[in-house]
């Protein structure tokens, strides 16, 4: 078993500030200088998120082998759901299940909606996508490796359901970026 | 051979010089690496009003937790009532010790256990002294 954060209370609060500075400006890319030695195959930046937001009140679901959970729930005490309709925060450490088969919270209580944190091999912004919305003055490229290839599609089908809805963060290694389910992806070269 | 759960309540109920005694003793310690802690958090203490009574909450006291690792992968837990984060690190370690070489506990532990059986003792005599013994009358013909 390995240790979480290094400074429980510092590291988790730069986690935090991290992941709330990405969802405010979606896609830019914020680095964690202090994200804690996850076992294979969690990425830093994801074991972080989880570290700082997860705790008992927030069933959780992953695809991570025993090892991985074992440290996950060792560290965070938070519950493991078998089904991903279920979770308050998945983590997909290879394939992205589908966000429309995700909680999506309700009209009435739109903060019920799961956070998704995906894995993804390389995050670039400068390139990519088109992005837009809430938290971009104009317009933000960000191209992302790894994502299934109908996930703009899917995105689309997310973001119109609003403001019921899934946000997302990506993570490769140390480096996160975040989809608030308000952001507007266009594929355009 | 002690059991895990006695071994971590005589860990539990030991006190400060106590454990450095058994980690002197236990010396030469192996290197260990803190997985989680020490950290103190808060527990809610529950109590019953007699043997049949419903449980109620008594209040919330000080505890301190701390997991340690040592270099082969053993664990070791420690949840003490207090604030003696040195002291759960202690517990903590001579936990992973002994769950890497439990034959090693009861030599150990033996004059925690002796001090808590005596204290428990002493707490049973003073309370079997004021025992009032109500004699039921038969019915008199």
């Amino acid at each position: 078993m390995r240790p979480g954060f290094a400074d429980p209370v510092l590291d988790a609060q730069a986690a935090f500030r991290a992941v709330m500075q990405a969802m405010a400006r979606p896609g830019t890319v914020q680095r964690l200088a202090a994200a804690p030695d996850a076992p294979p195959p969690i990425a830093p930046a994801a074991a972080a998120v989880l570290l700082a937001l997860a705790d008992a009140d927030t069933p959780l679901w992953t695809d991570a082998p025993e090892a991985a959970r074992g440290w996950i729930a060792f560290h965070t005490g938070a519950p493991f759901v078998a089904a991903p309709e279920e979770a308050a925060f998945l983590l997909a450490t290879s394939a992205m299940p589908p966000l429309a088969g995700l909680r999506a919270g309700s009209d009435e209580a739109p903060q019920e909606g799961a956070t998704l944190i995906v894995q993804v091999g390389a995050l670039r912004p400068g390139a990519g996508w088109r992005l837009s919305g809430p938290g971009i003055a104009e317009a933000h490229r960000l191209a992302v490796a790894g994502l299934p290839a109908d996930f703009p599609a899917q995105w689309a089908a997310n973001a119109a359901r609003f403001p019921r809805g899934v946000d997302l963060v990506l993570a490769a290694e140390d480096a996160l970026a975040a989809f608030p389910r308000t952001l507007r992806i266009a594929e355009e070269g | 051979m002690l059991s895990r759960p006695e071994r971590l309540a005589l860990l539990a109920r030991a006190s400060a010089a106590e454990l450095a005694a058994a980690m002197a003793a236990a010396a030469p310690l192996p290197p260990h690496r803190r997985l989680r802690g020490p950290e103190v958090g808060l527990t809610m203490l529950r109590g019953r009003a007699g043997g049949d009574g419903a449980p109620f909450n008594l209040g919330e006291a000080t505890l301190t937790r701390c997991s340690v690792t040592l270099a082969d992968g053993t664990i070791g837990h420690a949840w003490r009532l207090g604030r003696e984060a040195e002291a759960a690190e202690a517990a903590a370690l001579l936990d992973a010790l002994l769950e890497a070489a439990p034959a090693r506990a009861e030599a150990l532990l033996a004059p925690i256990a002796a001090r808590l059986a005596a204290e428990a003792e002493a707490k049973a005599r003073r309370a079997a002294a004021t025992e009032v013994r109500f004699a039921t009358l038969a019915a008199m013909r």
